[in-house]
């Protein structure tokens, strides 16, 4: 990013309100729906200081993930277990709420400290040593000296893809339900294909 | 003036309290896994932040990221997951009330 240090720093301070005030009313609005809409525009602005901290590959990545998958399954997630319920109230919920909220501000507190007396050795070089293209370095990396810890996050995101089928499919069906669809509709996917199959192995 | 390292990082924690404040209040089961994604999103901030004014020659900050982006993914899938499944069984999604293994 060649823009002015004026600009930069006038974009990087409506992105930071941005997502700090989105950030607020993810967690402290009442209604959900605005919640997950507000944590798209929290992934939208980081994703913005993600270009100006001259990364354009992940900003590119958190767009498509964090605003393509993960929000859209938090919507999902919401349609699917709407349930309008009026939580009990519990008696003495403000203390544990101002409670949480004192911790919150003293580790604030503390990392603001940490950050601002730590002598960071600034890499004070900048202009000859930046990548021009970032996707090719992160592609080298990937190649060579992060090629195991690569080829685990695939591996994980099958167990991931494979776990969240099995533990979100629906367990209970009625018995005649599931005699009447081994009857009738030999194509559809039955649920539980193990009892299926053993079930009709028994009848054989 | 330019943007410093001290800035990126001082974001960053205010949206690391933020998250844990929102994990340990919220009641409602969904929120607190958003409130998760804040906490990855603060961390990946930093890393960011490490990577731009640390690391400009060999950006390892970034491959990090990328990495914290897919465990961050596969950690919404199966969490939404567990959360369907819960609220199969217990037809509700206040979190006050999955207690059944604390006392």
């Amino acid at each position: 990013m060649n823009l002015a240090a004026g600009v930069q720093i006038v974009s990087f301070v409506i992105l930071a309100g941005m997502m700090l005030g989105a950030a607020l009313g993810v967690v402290l609005l009442s209604n959900i729906v605005y919640s997950a809409f507000l944590l798209g525009l929290v992934f939208i602005s980081i994703s913005g200081l993600y270009i100006l901290l001259n990364a354009d590959f992940v900003a590119a990545a958190q767009v498509l993930i964090y605003v393509g998958a993960v929000n859209v399954l938090i919507l999902f997630a919401i349609m699917l277990v709407n349930k309008q319920e009026e939580f009990y109230t519990i008696p003495k919920r403000w203390i544990r709420q101002g409670a949480t909220g004192l911790v919150c501000v003293g580790i604030f507190a503390l990392l603001g400290t940490m950050i601002l007396i730590t002598p960071w050795s600034k890499a004070t070089t900048l202009p000859f040593s930046v990548v021009e293209n970032t996707i090719i370095e992160i592609g080298k990396h990937f190649f060579s000296d992060f090629l195991l810890p690569f080829e685990l996050a695939s591996v994980l995101l099958l167990m991931a893809m494979v776990g969240a089928i099995i533990i979100a499919r629906r367990d209970f069906i009625p018995e005649s339900m599931a005699r009447q669809e081994t009857i009738s509709t030999p194509l559809t996917l039955p649920e539980r294909p193990r009892e299926l199959a053993s079930s009709t192995a028994s009848e054989d | 003036m330019e943007i410093q390292l001290q800035y990126v990082l001082l974001l960053a924690a205010a949206l690391f309290c933020i998250g844990i404040y929102g994990l340990i209040t919220s009641r409602n089961a969904v929120r607190v896994l958003m409130s998760i994604e804040l906490l990855l999103n603060a961390v990946n901030l930093n890393l960011m932040g490490f990577s731009n004014f640390l690391d400009p020659a060999e950006i390892k900050g970034q491959v990090f990221a990328i990495f914290v982006i897919t465990v961050a993914a596969a950690e919404a899938a199966v969490g939404l997951a567990i959360i369907l499944a819960i609220y199969r069984n217990r037809n509700t999604i206040d979190m006050e009330q999955f207690n059944l293994l604390k006392w």
